[in-house]
């Protein structure tokens, strides 16, 4: 009963959330298991990497998602930005075509 | 759909007893994957959650995220309290407790060596802050005082008063990294080893002002307390840093083999 003292009377039996997340998902042995979560591939843990730290709880109190209508935080949308690209290509083709052919 | 094998920890073999009610993830009971002079901490993954897609869904989850961090904590913190621990990464799973046993038999040697290095031995977290309160609300003020009139005066007045603050602001923050250097240096010299980690973001956390500093030390569970009495110390001693002290830890960032930073 003193030893689990050591652990939970000195700091309270719940140390802050950003504590806790930065040492069980940035620290800690990485074993491969049989079921495979790259911890750093889930996006909110890329997030965590810029906030991790940053108070979760903060972020909690304005609201759990609220990360996703950050522009600055959301992912980026690889494949939407290519189609855009393609899209856009064409239309500069379609367009320098037309202009060759009313100048011919 | 099956069960899956949560793992929490590696430890030397403890009293059951000790362990008694411990409870995992998803309310789980905590039972003991044994091989020789080892065990692993392991609790049953319900089948919902017992494939890749279930769990990672659940981890993106803030709320989820918690709750299953906060489990994994408790229990490795619980073992700590009793034996040597060797806390592993949150949602290490296998399929059942046989391919735990094999991770047991193919890693022993390290886990070993590990569970030596670490014995004995807690994780003391210092994190040092500069303070910047007043910087923007002075700033204001000058403007507020100044603004208004549209003067190329009360421009100028402004700019300059920015300016000024992000001076002040730079020098506290050099004269804060400073400090923590040389904190660093007194409490690295009672501890085993040190890691640094990330800071910690500013705007964000209710934290007393810019984190500028954040590193946890390896000591003898025996020190702990002169770690921490000595870092406290260290933060009252200076006026122009805010030092949080959290812990004792189980020693999650010593986990990996590498020594030192």
């Amino acid at each position: 009963m003193m030893e689990q003292d050591l652990w939970h009377g000195r700091q309270g039996a719940s140390p802050n959330l950003a504590d806790i997340l930065e040492r069980v998902l940035d620290k800690g042995l990485i074993i491969a298991g049989d079921i495979k979560i790259n911890l750093l591939d889930i996006e909110l843990l890329t997030i965590k990497l810029r906030l991790l730290v940053a108070s979760v709880d903060k972020a909690k109190a304005m609201g759990i998602d609220w990360w996703e209508h950050d522009p600055a935080l959301s992912q980026p949308r690889p494949r939407q930005l290519a189609a855009e690209n393609a899209r856009l290509r064409k239309q500069i083709r379609a367009l320098e075509t037309a202009t060759l052919e009313t100048r011919r | 759909m099956s069960t899956a094998s949560y793992t929490y920890a590696v430890a030397r073999p403890f009293n059951p007893t000790q362990a008694a009610g411990l409870v995992g993830v998803d309310g789980a009971a905590i039972h003991l994957v044994r091989h020789q002079d080892l065990v692993a901490v392991v609790s049953p993954l319900a089948p919902a959650d017992a494939d890749e897609t279930a769990l990672r869904a659940r981890l993106e989850t803030l709320a989820e995220l918690e709750v299953i961090a906060r489990a994994h904590h408790r229990v490795v913190a619980a073992v700590a309290a009793c034996t040597p621990t060797l806390p592993f990464r949150l949602a290490t799973v296998h399929r059942t407790d046989d391919r735990v046993a094999q991770l047991l038999r193919r890693e022993y040697r390290r886990f070993r060596e590990t569970l030596d290095r670490l014995a004995g031995r807690v994780e003391v977290g210092v994190k040092i802050y500069v303070q910047h309160a007043g910087a923007y609300a002075g700033a204001m003020a000058a403007a507020e005082k100044t603004g208004g009139s549209g003067s190329a005066r009360a421009g100028r007045d402004y700019l300059r008063n920015r300016r000024e603050q992000r001076d002040r602001r730079q020098h506290a923050w050099r004269r804060a990294t400073t400090a923590a250097e040389e904190m660093d240096a007194v409490l690295a010299e009672l501890a085993v080893d040190r890691r640094q980690h990330r800071t910690q973001s500013a705007e964000l956390s209710a934290a007393p002002g810019e984190n500028v500093f954040n590193a946890a030390y390896l000591v003898d569970a025996g020190r702990a307390e002169e770690l921490t009495a000595r870092a406290q110390r260290l933060g009252a001693e200076n006026p122009h840093v805010t030092l949080e002290i959290t812990g004792p830890w189980p020693p999650y960032s010593f986990a990996g083999s590498e020594e030192g930073t």
